[in-house]
């Protein structure tokens, strides 16, 4: 290669003709043959040799291009005058004419009017020369403004850049190479579009792609690329549809940080200062949906809880102290006279969800006077319809969480009165939910026993829906399936139940609320011999045979009327041979594969979307 | 003429010829004269005529008159013979470069006169006379083209060319592996050589084909050159071709072992393969060792200059590379100016503190020069402060290491236009300047200090002189402004550097002169006018007062700020001269040069006391680790070479850059060298591991024989990519923060 250009260098002269052409020019005719041959070597050797020294004033210059200034200080180290302006338009400034039997090579100058160059508007005036001073603390270095970095941020660079400069074609992986942390928000041309897939998905309306987009974020490994982005969609995501009030995407966010935060190998810690953020907007905000009064934004804000209760578990550090930090938070706006009924709402989700030491010294002893501001709305005169179902909500929020709570700390015989001195208004609803607990704690020790209800799925998957704005327009609005940590779901609701897989993995529950019910995690009684006999015996594939399995209860009946109703789809698998074809089918699918789980919920939901629709509200 | 060759060739000749008159004439009559008196008489008429015709020629009338008055000649007429003898004593000794003995020259010129006899005392006088004369004048002349060229006159068959050539290349080819590298080091030379044969010859056609066919064999490093050679093809092109010049001038340098050279030797004279063995005898000069041949790496490694590898014994010479002492200073931690004593300039006081390697004991330094070697400026009151501040600066300076790197602060040129040529900052950090290609010379304050001129005279008049803040009176508030534009350069400016006390600024430029600014008034003060051709370099010394500076004309010029004329020429370089750096003791600078080689010169007598050879390309860049004690370079190629000046040797090799090395720096304390580059790069590599793993036993001293590790990779601590900026300064503040500048490319 090197040689063949080598043998080009030697032998490329100028052509004759150019000779001639230039000959002409300068009104020199009749060149003979020779004399041109001799005049073009000698030329193109002058030539070379002036582009030579270009170079070297190109080399000193610091510049990779070479301009016509080079040509002419290297002219003028040979001594000889410098071509002044290289102003010619065209490409070659001859022009050619034949005629007569003779070729004729001229200059064309064109007249030009001074008028037009003097009424030209002035060029821009060029921007001075000016210094910038572009630092990074150890080791890095950019022309261009690196993004605001967080001081607990700094690491990151050299965690991501490790992983960079594996992946870097260009640096062959032993080459010890620290690249800046602004390299590393470049994405590959996959990468991007990966990200633009996903992040369409998972706020896109088809819920089978959401399922996998949220599938592949949360086990996808070598994400840590995207993850500031993703980050950065979240909590742009959050602030952009808090305000649009578009419940629905903030549901999807949210499910999106919960897949994030099931990655294992993610790091989380540095972009928590953006998701906490946006998580905490989704707990406490004080409108999430545009009617508040129909719209299911109370399990956005439970599901939320949950998603920051479990960031303060894995998070938080002596350092960062997320938990006392979030506490903090959320005390104080509970605290506040003012705050309204969704806020408050967010605000004791929140802190229920944080634990029961945390319900026992922060809820507990605020239940009488919540209890009387529940009161005053619930018994006051009429004001809005909102704020009566926000006191409803907040209600029944405080006894779900408080019953289980108080029914450890004090000893067994519930007295309605004693309860009403110490609670107040809630006092004997509390009473009542306390011994529905106790009674719940005593059953599932049998259940345990008899191994019959047991959760086998590791994700069970609650579906929020919601109802239509306009009754029965068609089913649920905005279907979405937020998937709950088993663990968490279950020790909440039933702190009695054991968590563990058991043996054979025989039963799962599927649990879905209807419209507008907030404490998806009532207690679930199955009487025996409805998850004995029926279920076993008749569990045909279909909707029609699915019936049979659905067990609809009206959830609590003890404050009638103002609770809706919950339903719990209790699909129970048979540990015995006798089971039908289908229905294993349905159970291998499930145990292997949560997608697959996902869909087969939907359809049964879609099946049943009468009972949603009828469900009493 | 003969004389001129060796003006070109020993240029050091012409720094103090006045000892050779008197010292030649009272060596003179020990000569026997062993002819006829009348004989004599007539050759030293005829010696005298030619050197009278050949001084007229140069238009030296006072010369002429000079020489006629002591000879003793009334006013002769000129004599076609004399001026033809003239002729031949140039001609004769043109073939030898050895001529700076006066009498070998001596009997040249007698053998010209066609004697035959011994020469006579009065002779002997004459010809070194004119052996002074021209080398006064002849320094900067370029030699005689055809007296040069005029070696290529003997010929052989042309066409036999490239059957000697392949016919060597075949012997070679199938020697014993050991001896195949060694020997494949004459390719290049014999094939330039027998190709300007050619050429000079007029055999074109001969020339092309042999070009054609034997260029795809020669190392890639050498394509610039035969680039150039390419283009060559008619006797006229090598009037005036100075890279033909240089090859022709100076012998091209090879180190061959002794078996080595017994094989070709035998060899050749077994095929009477004269054409190839004269060029040996006559262009090349072959350093012969004994023990065992080199093998490929070793010589590639320290091949590549344009003139071959250094000679033994140009790197034999003592260099002084320790630092000077100490100055006794005790410096208060406070505020306090301590009114110690101190005989040195302020840097003194940094270079040993960055000595990281050496002891800190206040004890000299065996391997330092004397503390006057060279007459340094005195401390002034400020520099002292300076120095305080130093000190300050230095207790809270960062040790680097590979678990420490240095940050980086990185100033980027904007709006410039691919305009900026060259960076300079102060040592202190407290100031930069810049060098544009619009012949302006920028300087910019980095500190919230703004910069300030002094007052006009007027206006200085009126200030009361005794008050205590006098030297802030004196500056005019008006003027005050972040950066300020130096206008006087006629062509880019492609060097600028503060002096050490921040008064001044040097700047050189296209134009040929090197500029000294006030930092006070934001003038010029003096232009020096020296070299013709542009000036790639220059550089303050580290103690003020003395800077050199390099450039197109080849010659390296020591100057001192208060005369307007040179102090030292250093001369050598068979290449432009693109970079000079002073050594931390200011008794030596190097140079680096385009025809690849790296020298230095010792600033007491000018002497050239090391050659280095190895890089394949130009060097750019050039930085003395803090003790004194070792280079680094960096080259258009991209390596980074680092060498031991105490012996005289390679002992790194630096490899990762793509582009150009235009920056180079080594930590304050030497643990880390930075360097920048064309590629857009900052890299760190680790100098003191680089230096501690050489081993430098005596063999290796000894034969200059080095095994380079191959370990770049381990060395290299750190990449740092700009978008699209190439680093062309790099600056390690007082504190170890590495600073970087550089103009953005946007396309």
């Amino acid at each position: 290669m090197a040689e063949e250009r080598r043998q080009k260098q030697c032998s490329v002269v100028l052509p004759t003709e150019s000779m001639k052409a230039m000959a002409e020019s300068v009104g020199v005719g009749q060149l003979q043959e020779d004399s041109c041959v001799a005049l073009s070597e000698e030329v193109s050797y002058r030539i070379k040799e002036i582009a030579q020294d270009a170079l070297k004033f190109m080399h000193h210059g610091k510049r990779r291009k070479l301009t016509t200034s080079d040509i002419d200080h290297a002219l003028k180290l040979k001594n000889v005058e410098p071509l002044y302006g290289f102003q010619s338009q065209e490409f070659i400034p001859f022009r050619f004419a034949s005629g007569g039997g003779r070729e004729l090579h001229f200059y064309e100058e064109k007249e030009v009017d001074l008028s037009d160059i003097i009424n030209t508007p002035l060029p821009r005036v060029p921007l001075d020369v000016s210094l910038k001073a572009t630092k990074e603390q150890q080791k890095k270095e950019s022309t261009e403004p690196l993004k605001a970095v967080k001081p607990g941020q700094e690491e990151e660079g050299s965690i991501q850049a490790k992983g960079q400069s594996a992946t870097s074609a260009e640096v062959k992986g032993k080459e010890k190479l620290r690249m800046k942390p602004r390299s590393t928000h470049e994405l590959s041309v996959e990468q991007q579009l990966y990200y633009k897939e996903i992040t369409e998905a998972c706020v896109g309306s088809c819920e089978a792609k959401r399922a996998e987009a949220l599938q592949s974020i949360a086990t996808d490994p070598g994400l840590y690329q995207m993850l500031p982005r993703f980050s950065t969609f979240i909590s742009e995501g959050v602030r952009v549809n808090v305000v649009q009030n578009n419940l629905a995407l903030l549901i999807y966010l949210m499910r999106m940080v919960k897949a994030l935060m099931d990655n294992p190998t993610l790091y989380l810690e540095k972009y928590l200062h953006e998701l906490l953020p946006a998580v905490v907007t989704c707990i406490v905000s004080k409108q999430l949906c545009l009617r508040p009064d129909v719209d299911n934004h109370w399990a956005l804000r439970d599901f939320a809880a949950r998603l920051m209760a479990q960031s303060c578990k894995t998070f938080s550090t002596t350092t960062n102290n997320i938990q006392s930090r979030i506490t903090k938070t959320f005390t104080k706006a509970w605290l506040d006279d003012k705050t309204q009924w969704t806020t408050r709402y967010g605000c004791i989700a929140g802190l229920s969800e944080l634990g029961a030491d945390v319900i026992k010294t922060l809820i507990i002893p605020r239940l009488a006077v919540e209890g009387a501001r529940i009161k005053a709305v619930m018994e006051g005169p009429v004001v809005s319809n909102i704020d009566k179902i926000g006191a409803d909500h907040v209600q029944s929020l405080l006894l779900k969480h408080c019953a289980s709570v108080v029914a450890k700390m004090r000893p067994a015989p519930d007295v309605m009165e004693q309860y009403r001195a110490d609670f107040g208004y809630l006092g004997p609803m509390l009473c009542s939910h306390v011994v529905k607990a106790r009674a719940q704690a005593a059953l599932q020790a049998q259940t345990v026993n008899r191994t019959t209800l047991t959760i086998t799925q590791p994700r069970p998957s609650l579906s929020v829906s919601q109802s239509g704005g306009v009754g029965g327009s068609g089913g649920p609005r905005t279907p979405s399936i937020i998937k709950v940590p088993s663990s968490l779901t279950l020790m909440s609701t039933r702190p009695a139940t054991p968590t563990q897989p058991s043996p054979p993995a025989t039963k799962y529950i599927v649990m879905a609320t209807s419209a507008g019910a907030a404490s998806t995690q009532q207690v679930i009684t199955l009487s025996s011999s409805q998850s004995g006999s029926p279920v076993t015996s008749t569990v045909p594939s279909g909707s029609t045979s699915l019936q049979p399995l659905v067990k609809l209860e009206s959830g609590g009946g003890t404050v009638a009327g103002s609770r809706p109703l919950q339903k719990y789809i209790v699909v129970s698998l048979p540990s015995s041979s006798s089971s039908s074809s289908s229905l294993e089918h349905k159970g291998g699918t499930t145990a292997t594969s949560p997608v697959t789980i996902e869909t087969s919920v939907k359809s049964e939901r879609s099946e049943s979307p009468a009972t949603h629709t009828h469900s009493p509200h | 003429m003969a004389a001129v060759q060796d003006g070109g060739s020993e240029p050091e000749g012409e720094k103090e010829p006045q000892p050779e008159l008197p010292s030649d004439g009272s060596s003179a009559p020990a000569a026997t004269p062993a002819s006829k008196p009348e004989e004599q008489q007539q050759q030293q008429q005829q010696t005298l005529l030619a050197v009278l015709q050949f001084l007229k020629r140069n238009k030296l009338i006072e010369s002429v008159d000079a020489l006629r008055r002591e000879a003793g000649l009334a006013d002769e007429p000129d004599e076609a013979p004399g001026s033809e003898a003239g002729g031949g004593v140039g001609g004769a000794a043109a073939g030898s470069a050895d001529s700076a003995d006066a009498s070998a020259l001596l009997s040249r010129v007698a053998g010209a006169a066609q004697s035959g006899a011994a020469s006579a005392p009065c002779n002997i006088s004459f010809s070194s006379i004119v052996l002074f004369i021209v080398l006064s004048v002849g320094g900067e002349d370029q030699p005689d083209v055809s007296v040069v060229l005029s070696a290529y006159s003997q010929q052989g068959d042309p066409s036999l060319y490239q059957v000697y050539y392949s016919g060597l290349k075949k012997f070679i080819e199938s020697v014993l592996d050991c001896h195949r590298a060694e020997l494949s080091q004459l390719f290049y030379p014999l094939f330039v050589h027998m190709y300007l044969e050619l050429v000079y010859n007029n055999h074109e056609s001969e020339a092309k084909a042999f070009f054609e066919k034997f260029s795809g064999d020669q190392e890639c490093y050498y394509q610039d050159d035969l680039r150039v050679l390419s283009g060559l093809t008619k006797k006229e092109h090598m009037k005036g071709n100075e890279t033909l010049l240089d090859f022709r001038t100076s012998k091209f340098v090879l180190r061959i072992s002794r078996d080595s050279y017994q094989l070709l030797k035998r060899h050749l004279q077994e095929r009477q393969n004269n054409q190839i063995w004269n060029i040996i005898q006559e262009h090349l000069y072959i350093d012969i060792f004994d023990g065992m041949p080199r093998s490929k790496s070793q010589i590639d490694s320290m091949s590549g200059s344009l003139a071959g590898e250094a000679r033994r014994e140009a790197n034999k010479a003592k260099v002084f590379y320790g630092l000077l002492k100490e100055p006794e200073i005790e410096v208060p931690l406070d505020d306090e100016d301590e009114e110690a004593e101190n005989e040195e300039g302020k840097p003194k006081k940094k270079k040993p503190k960055k000595d990281s390697m050496g002891s800190k004991s206040k004890k000299q330094d065996p391997n330092a020069p004397q503390q006057n070697r060279i007459p340094l400026p005195e401390l002034k009151d400020s520099d002292k402060l300076d120095k305080i501040m130093y000190m300050k600066e230095a207790t809270k300076r960062i040790r680097l290491g590979p678990e420490t790197l240095p940050s980086i602060c990185f100033y980027t040129f904007l709006n410039v236009y691919q305009g900026l040529t060259a960076v300079d900052f102060t040592d202190d950090s407290s100031l930069i300047a810049g060098g544009f290609a619009d012949s302006t010379v920028r300087v910019w304050s980095v500190t919230p200090k703004k910069l300030r001129k002094v007052k006009s005279a007027a206006d200085l008049s009126l200030i009361d002189k005794e008050s205590d803040d006098v030297l802030e009176r004196i500056m005019d508030e008006k003027t005050a402004s972040e950066s300020k534009i130096l206008y006087g350069h006629s062509g880019p400016v492609y060097g600028v550097s503060f002096s050490p006390d921040r008064n001044y600024l040097l700047s050189s430029s296209e134009d040929g002169t090197v500029r000294l600014w006030s930092l006070q008034t934001f003038t010029c003060l003096v232009a020096y006018k020296g070299h013709n051709y542009p000036v790639w370099d220059t550089q303050f010394s580290p103690y003020g007062y003395y800077f050199v500076s390099g450039g197109h004309d080849r010659v390296a010029r020591l100057w001192a700020t208060d005369h307007y004329q040179p102090l030292r020429m250093f001369a050598g370089h068979l290449g432009d001269i693109t970079c000079t750096r002073f050594h931390p003791n200011s008794n030596y600078v190097a140079t680096g040069s385009a025809d690849r080689t790296i020298r230095l010169w010792d600033v007491l007598n000018g002497h050239c006391v090391r050659v280095f050879t190895g890089h394949k390309g130009p060097i750019h860049s050039l930085a003395f680790s803090p003790n004194g004690k070792y280079l680094a370079s960096g080259s258009t190629d991209g390596r980074v070479l680092l060498w031991d000046l105490g012996h005289g040797l390679m002992i790194g090799e630096l490899k990762g850059h793509t582009d150009t090395v235009y920056a180079l720096k080594f930590s304050r304390d030497g643990e880390i060298l930075a360097s920048g580059s064309m590629d857009n790069t900052v890299r760190l590599w680790d100098a003191f591991k680089a230096f501690d793993d050489v081993e430098t036993d005596d063999f290796t001293a000894a034969t200059g024989h080095i095994h380079l590790p191959d370990n770049s990779q381990e060395l290299l601590l750190g990449t740092y990519l700009t978008k699209a900026t190439p680093v062309i300064h790099l600056h390690f503040t007082r504190r170890n923060l590495l600073l970087a500048a550089g103009s953005y490319n946007s396309q």
